[in-house]
């Protein structure tokens, strides 16, 4: 363990340990753009800068290791100065259009803004202006929003390991692109999407949806594969309109294309929305009341039992349902009707 | 999977057979990049130029079907080398001097000749996983749909046990599990011969249990396979089906025959959330709850059994799966059910004293981030990786099986010149029911196509894009060409997740004797224009 003194807190933390590591797992709050725990430290965007003593200048914390005996300072009137001209800057060429941003409400950008309290801009001057088509059903980018902050590019790389984009060109007209800006070679995983720190990248699906207010967060679990990734269903008025995943669980927030954009379908018009019942073979599906379809089928098994014995009769059960419900479905087979043939789609 | 998933990240060196696992499992496959980044390598067997094969050390492009003879070839090289576990062999396994002698004429060359893969490639791959430390195997359906599936996933364990990866940390088999409850609907004993937690029904102690616990006999003949339910149909034996929450009619093998199979049924009952091709042909039809409409467990490939959480209300009628089951267990038992609406934690604490594997979860415990089966006891913190100390079989040994080579059922021939095998893509899950219902997915990946080889479009004198033909024995269908590298020459691949193109009507159902599952991954096609 290594000894060091943050704030004046005297704190013993692993060796591997970043400033910005140690600091927060000691409940001490720095403020970062560009940094993800979950990906290597970057140290682009300077807002966690942090005093240390011995050294000339300030310096990032999350790319600074610890060392014995190190003493550091995370809040001082200079490091605030700083900090706050690092948002100022980036705020000058940020459209200010939080009342019709998709990101409101969710976007570490405009909460910098409000924790400095930059209503004004001391810098004026040229604004990127990108403008974007992007021939995808998933991920919709506005670029005039982007910091650069890097972390879109680094999870593509670090996380998923695709690459499908990175920073082209220097300075001003920096832009994150497809390589050479050409096709975009994507799996639509929307890691950058979840990760990105403003409202420069979205879904599509989010668009026009509730981003604050009424919105109830359902922690469960993905219907898909088998890799059992958590899932947080944010819903509001009956509908499921956005998927996300928290950081800390299992899947570490990472989900694919199917997890993160493939719920559309539970809000399909085409959902079965009552029991039908076919009176007679070839006959049409006939919309019923639940009682009426419940007595059929037990009229109907009921008298196979009596005429064929139990084992006319088998289930096939559901290896996209429950635990619950495909224990009660064997029980079903078993214990009232009597039959082993009960079975599911392991095999297909 | 005998490990977890965030121990893939520590292995060594990892076998990827017959699993498309970026498609497929992509967090899983997350994992596996990661352990490349840290320096692990990376085997990939797999006749597909799978996205994994981009970080794979090794590529061995082995032909369909072939994957007991690869596996068998590597051991062969292990034990000839000297690179064999004689410890682990020794003191946690039995039946190896009668097992050895079956690997003496699967030399690399002989391999060669069979698999396509290069004897010289078979040697550097099984050095690569023999000499690691900590070697995982990871492998899907590509091992398992097959007729020698039981032999192939023999072969798996046997590799394992013979370098003696199995039973530690990041060491393991594992297969990835293709559902979201597959490895649930298993442990909660929807299987015909096993009651829940694996308790075979012909076991009379344990068939006592469960008849004291529910009060009523039960029966004590294994019952029919899903696989051989299709005979039964046809022949009479079996008169009514209770469906719920699959699609058979598009996801069995040779499904023409599976369709005529439920079309001679008195009786059909279909539970689903959607019209399926199988809610079709039902004489009931009831409408079920998606995921986000109910409350319950799931449990994933890693044996985590977590929390499902009702978001929303099902539309219309409709009702969670738990309360119809429900109410046909009032009905057909003339028992009471479990609470209006039923618990489904009531459930679960039914199940958890009937199968110790899970006697010491509860709703309380899984409420963070899950449990791991086995946990047997309350203050037990779930099992990250299983066969520590004993194998599950008497007397607490793994046992080696000796693995013959079989050849799949339905081979290329003059009439039928290609070899099929299918799949799944990226963007789609399983026939397509929820998926082929996204907006985005079915956007990014809206029709059905065929995959082959540009050595074999030229042949035939198909280009990139252009509507074909495929036929088998059993079927045909119509669908796009897709011309380019992911497949080898002879071999061509198709998605079963299109209604329009099922690939099902083309796949063979021939059945591994042992465990009942069909061939969907070989069967002979042959391709014409138009």
């Amino acid at each position: 363990m290594i000894h060091l003194t943050i704030d004046g807190k005297n704190l013993a933390v692993p060796a591997a340990n970043t400033v910005l590591e140690a600091a927060r797992s000691a409940g001490i709050a720095i403020p970062t753009l560009c940094h993800d725990e979950r990906l290597a430290p970057y140290g682009g965007c300077r807002l966690c800068l942090v005093e240390i003593d011995g050294m000339a200048k300030p310096v990032t914390s999350c790319t600074t290791p610890v060392r014995e005996g190190m003493v550091v300072r995370t809040v001082s009137e200079r490091l605030y100065r700083l900090r706050r001209t690092i948002v100022e800057l980036l705020l000058s060429d940020h459209p200010n259009d939080c009342m019709t941003c998709i990101g409101n409400g969710d976007c570490t950008l405009q909460e910098l803004a409000y924790s400095y309290g930059l209503r004004e801009n001391r810098f004026h001057g040229a604004r990127r202006e990108h403008h974007r088509v992007d021939a995808n059903p998933f991920i919709t980018r506005e670029q005039n929003k982007c910091v650069l902050c890097g972390l879109c590019v680094r999870v593509c790389e670090e996380v998923q390991g695709v690459s499908a984009i990175g920073f082209a060109d220097r300075g001003f007209e920096t832009k994150i692109v497809p390589p050479f800006g050409e096709d975009l070679n994507c799996e639509f995983c929307g890691q950058c999407v979840a990760v990105c720190p403003t409202g420069a990248l979205s879904a599509r699906l989010w668009a026009g949806k509730p981003r604050t207010g009424g919105i109830t967060s359902t922690r469960t679990v993905c219907t898909f594969c088998g890799c059992g990734c958590n899932l947080t269903l944010k819903c509001k008025a009956n509908e499921v309109f956005r998927v996300d995943s928290e950081p800390t669980t299992h899947n570490r927030g990472w989900l694919c294309v199917k997890g993160r954009f493939g719920y559309d379908f539970i809000n399909s018009p085409e959902r079965l929305r009552t029991p039908l019942i076919r009176r007679s073979k070839g006959g049409p599906l006939e919309a019923v009341d639940w009682p009426e379809a419940l007595q059929h089928i037990a009229a109907r098994v009921t008298r196979f039992k009596a005429e064929h014995g139990p084992d006319a009769f088998a289930g096939l059960s559901s290896a996209r349902c429950t635990n619950e419900e495909n224990y009660l479905f064997q029980k079903l087979l078993r214990a009232a009707i009597g039959t082993n043939n009960v079975d599911h789609c392991a095999r297909y | 999977m005998t490990n977890s998933v965030a121990e893939i990240a520590d292995n060594k060196a990892l076998l990827v057979i017959g699993s498309n696992t970026t498609e497929n499992h992509p967090i899983i496959a997350l994992r596996m990049k990661e352990a490349v980044a840290r320096g692990a390598r990376l085997i990939v067997a797999d006749p597909r130029r799978i996205p994994l094969t981009g970080f794979a050390s090794l590529w061995l492009r082995h032909k369909p079907g072939t994957d007991a003879v690869l596996l068998n070839a590597m051991m062969h090289v292990i034990l000839d080398e000297g690179l064999a576990d004689r410890d682990f062999i020794a003191r946690r396994t039995e039946g190896f001097e009668a097992f050895a002698p079956s690997l003496a004429s699967f030399t690399p060359e002989f391999a060669e000749e069979i698999t396509a893969v290069p004897a010289a490639l078979i040697r550097e791959a099984a050095r690569v996983y023999a000499t690691a430390g900590n070697a995982g195997i990871y492998y899907a359906m590509g091992i398992t749909q097959h007729v020698m599936g039981t032999y192939n996933v023999q072969a798996v364990a046997n590799l394992a046990l013979l370098t003696g990866n199995v039973g530690r940390r990041a060491a393991g088999v594992n297969p990835l599990r293709g559902q979201n409850n597959v490895q649930g609907a298993c442990d909660m004993g929807c299987l015909p011969n096993v009651l829940p937690g694996y308790q075979r029904v012909d076991d009379g102690k344990a068939r006592r249990r469960f008849e004291k616990a529910w009060g009523r006999p039960l029966p004590n003949k294994p019952g029919l396979t899903a696989t051989e339910m299709t005979a039964a149909m046809l022949d009479g034996r079996l008169k009514g089906l209770y469906i719920f929450g699959e699609n058979p009619a598009l996801s069995d093998p040779n499904s023409n025959h599976s369709r005529k199979a439920f079309a001679n049924l008195d009786f059909l009952v279909v539970q689903d959330i959607f019209m399926t091709e199988t809610a079709q042909l039902a004489d009931v039809v009831l409408p079920g709850a998606s995921f986000a409409e109910k409350e319950g467990t799931f449990t994933s490939s890693e044996r985590r059994v977590q929390r499902v959480r009702q978001a929303i209300e099902p539309p219309g009628q409709a009702r969670s799966d738990l309360w119809i089951i429900d109410q046909l267990w009032r009905r057909l038992s003339e028992d009471e059910g479990y609470g209006d609406p039923p618990q489904a934690e009531r459930i679960f604490t039914e199940v958890a004293a009937l199968w110790p594997g899970i006697a010491g979860m509860s709703y309380r415990r899984l409420e963070e981030d899950g449990l791991q089966w086995p946990c047997p006891a309350e203050d037990h913190p779930g099992t990250d990786y299983l066969f520590k100390e004993d194998f599950n079989r008497p007397g607490g040994r793994a046992l080696f099986s000796a693995v013959p080579f079989v050849s799949s059922g339905e081979l290329p021939d003059r009439d039928y010149p290609l070899l099929l095998t299918t799949g799944r893509e990226l963007f789609h899950y399983h026939t397509g029911t929820m998926t082929r219902r996204s907006a985005g997915l079915n956007a990014a990946a809206p029709e059905a196509f065929v995959e082959l080889s540009e050595l074999d479009a030229d042949i035939l004198g198909i280009s990139d894009g252009e509507m074909v033909a495929v036929s088998s024995r059993r079927g045909a269908i119509r669908l796009k060409a897709r011309v380019g590298a992911m497949v080898p020459r002879g071999v061509v691949f198709i998605p079963f997740h299109y209604r329009e193109a099922a690939a099902n009507l083309l796949t063979n159902d021939a059945m591994d004797p042992t465990c009942k599952i069909m061939e969907a991954k070989v069967c002979a096609v042959r391709i014409t224009k138009g």
